[in-house]
């Protein structure tokens, strides 16, 4: 059941608790005790919209950006990690096996704006030793959903 | 010469899919929804599709053997083996065929002939018919009841049987009624076909689709997997549809006849279609599962919104149909869609078009999307209280 609601809602999260219960076979007390435990539990962390910014004529860069530390005694990678993640330009932050450490992936209102917060903010942070900047140019897939892919139903509509 | 006169009787007396006429109502609407489709609304899951784009890339465009490539024919046996616990040789009991419908023509015509009766369970798919009246072979209609879930009784056939009847075909999960046969419904039906030299033509496309538990197969029964012609395919459950592949499973007495009609009127199967379908059954699985889940959400949807209409609709457990019973309307199958498109732009089949007994139902598919049901049944609900009012 769990498993379940997490499924569709991880598709459709405007879906609502009815329709929920029709599509699993259950009853509404019972979803909604499903998702609120979920919620309390942290396994639903939020709801979240997929836009496509571009298509919203939003001008949006984002920059996927490879970060090499130093990892600190005690600490390892945990604390440089929280220190990045605090920033509300970063989207994602990820420890990486590899080449490099941290993967950041920072948003911005233009390319010159992400620049400068990687030149200025995370490139000066004492265990960062190097970081490599890549400018995402064209989304087709994220999370799942593919972009600009139009759907239309070319079935015939009366098949014997 | 007047070419109608040259023409077979029992062709002209063959009626055709009752189903058209819609066809030309809905292709001038705008924004009209159709659950009228009897096929899948996903693509073929895109490894599938790149196995057969690999295949023509190596330009693998040549013939297989008549039979199918032997490699799809252990897969199929694999297939087989793994899902309903039936063992066939791939050399000799396995015939690759163009789509499901390929493989009811060939088993027909090898068993029925004129004087035959083909035992048809209505409503049914409508090619059943057809292609029993182009053996020249006389179809018996077996008018199957709602108040059964559209389950064959054990009573309805022994009523059927004659000393002419040579086949009856068996097409569970069903189109158009979404209804199954459980293993209690078929062990009555076995008892009545046991001793009898009656062959069973098995149409199993729809047995991936089964949404209350595992599939049955009378040719699991003891004693019945020599006299059934077990017809399965990747239309349904692969969603592959527009690749026509399927394949049959048959005794190799029979096989060896049934070879022969492929073989002279077909030649082999689509090559490209059968590198694809090689890889649904090694890879296939999971994106199987997938569709399945998918299709169960959305039967719980339409079944739901049926009820609430009023349009009482009975539990359908497989395939990807809704049959819900429209008389309370006090409208005919007929009426009721012809008004339903022109009134709603919601296009539904009428039971009657899959037999007289689909009379007072008709077939809607859950088989689109769940925007296109929800809204589809915003609109049924306003069609039927204004007939009612």
């Amino acid at each position: 059941m769990q498993q379940e609601i997490l499924d569709i809602l991880q598709k459709n999260s405007r879906i609502s608790d009815e329709e929920l219960a029709v599509m699993l076979g259950t009853d509404v007390a019972t979803v909604k005790a499903a998702i609120k435990d979920m919620e309390e539990k942290g396994i639903i962390t939020g709801y979240k919209t997929l836009i496509d910014w571009e298509k919203a004529q939003e001008e949006i860069v984002v920059a996927y950006i490879e970060v090499r530390v130093t990892p600190q005694r005690g600490q390892g990678f945990d604390k440089v990690a929280e220190r990045i993640y605090q920033y509300p330009q970063v989207t994602a932050c990820c420890l990486m096996s590899g080449g490099f450490d941290l993967f950041v992936v920072v948003e911005g209102k233009t390319m010159k704006e992400v620049a400068l917060f990687v030149a200025e903010k995370l490139a000066t942070i004492d265990s960062v030793l190097s970081t490599s900047t890549h400018f995402v140019l064209k989304k087709y897939k994220e999370n799942g959903v593919i972009f600009n892919r139009p759907r239309k139903d070319e079935r015939e509509a009366v098949v014997l | 010469m007047n070419i109608r006169d040259m023409i077979k009787p029992n062709i002209m007396a063959t009626p055709p899919s009752g189903i058209r006429k819609y066809f030309d109502m809905i292709n001038e609407m705008k924004d009209a929804i159709s659950l009228g489709i009897g096929e899948p609304d996903f693509e073929t899951p895109w490894t599938i599709r790149e196995e057969g784009i690999y295949s023509l890339e190596k330009g693998k465009t040549f013939y297989s053997s008549n039979a199918g490539f032997i490699e799809l024919r252990q897969e199929i046996a694999r297939y087989m083996a793994r899902k309903y616990n039936l063992d066939y040789n791939p050399a000799t009991e396995i015939l690759v065929t163009v789509g499901g419908s390929e493989a009811i023509d060939v088993a027909l015509r090898t068993f029925a002939g004129p004087g035959d009766e083909v035992i048809i369970p209505e409503p049914s798919f409508v090619a059943y018919r057809g292609c029993t009246m182009f053996c020249g072979a006389t179809p018996v209609p077996l008018e199957l009841k709602a108040e059964y879930d559209f389950r064959l009784q054990p009573e309805q056939l022994l009523a059927c049987i004659t000393d002419k009847t040579k086949v009856i075909i068996l097409a569970y999960p069903n189109n158009p009624t979404g209804a199954i046969m459980e293993y209690e419904d078929y062990a009555k039906i076995v008892e009545v076909l046991r001793d009898k030299d009656i062959i069973v033509i098995s149409d199993e496309l729809y047995a991936e689709l089964n949404y209350k538990g595992k599939h049955v197969s009378i040719a699991q029964f003891p004693g019945m997997k020599e006299k059934t012609i077990v017809i399965n395919g990747f239309s349904k459950a692969f969603a592959m549809t527009g690749w026509r592949i399927g394949f049959a499973c048959a005794h190799p007495d029979a096989m060896e006849q049934m070879k022969k009609i492929h073989q002279y009127a077909i030649m082999c199967s689509p090559t490209t279609a059968q590198f694809a379908a090689i890889e649904a059954l090694r890879n296939g699985e999971p994106e199987v599962r997938r569709m399945v889940e998918e299709y169960n959400r959305r039967r719980r949807v339409m079944v739901d919104g049926f009820n609430r209409i009023g349009l009482r609709c009975f539990e359908p457990y497989g395939a990807f149909y809704c049959f819900p019973d429209i008389r309370s309307t006090g409208l005919t199958s007929d009426e009721f869609c012809e008004r339903l498109l022109m009134e709603e732009k919601v296009l539904t089949v009428p039971g009657n078009a899959f037999g007289a007994s689909g009379e007072g139902f008709v077939r809607a598919t859950y088989a689109t999307s769940l925007e296109n049901i929800r809204e589809a049944l915003v609109r049924i609900a306003r069609f039927v209280e204004r007939v009612r009012s």
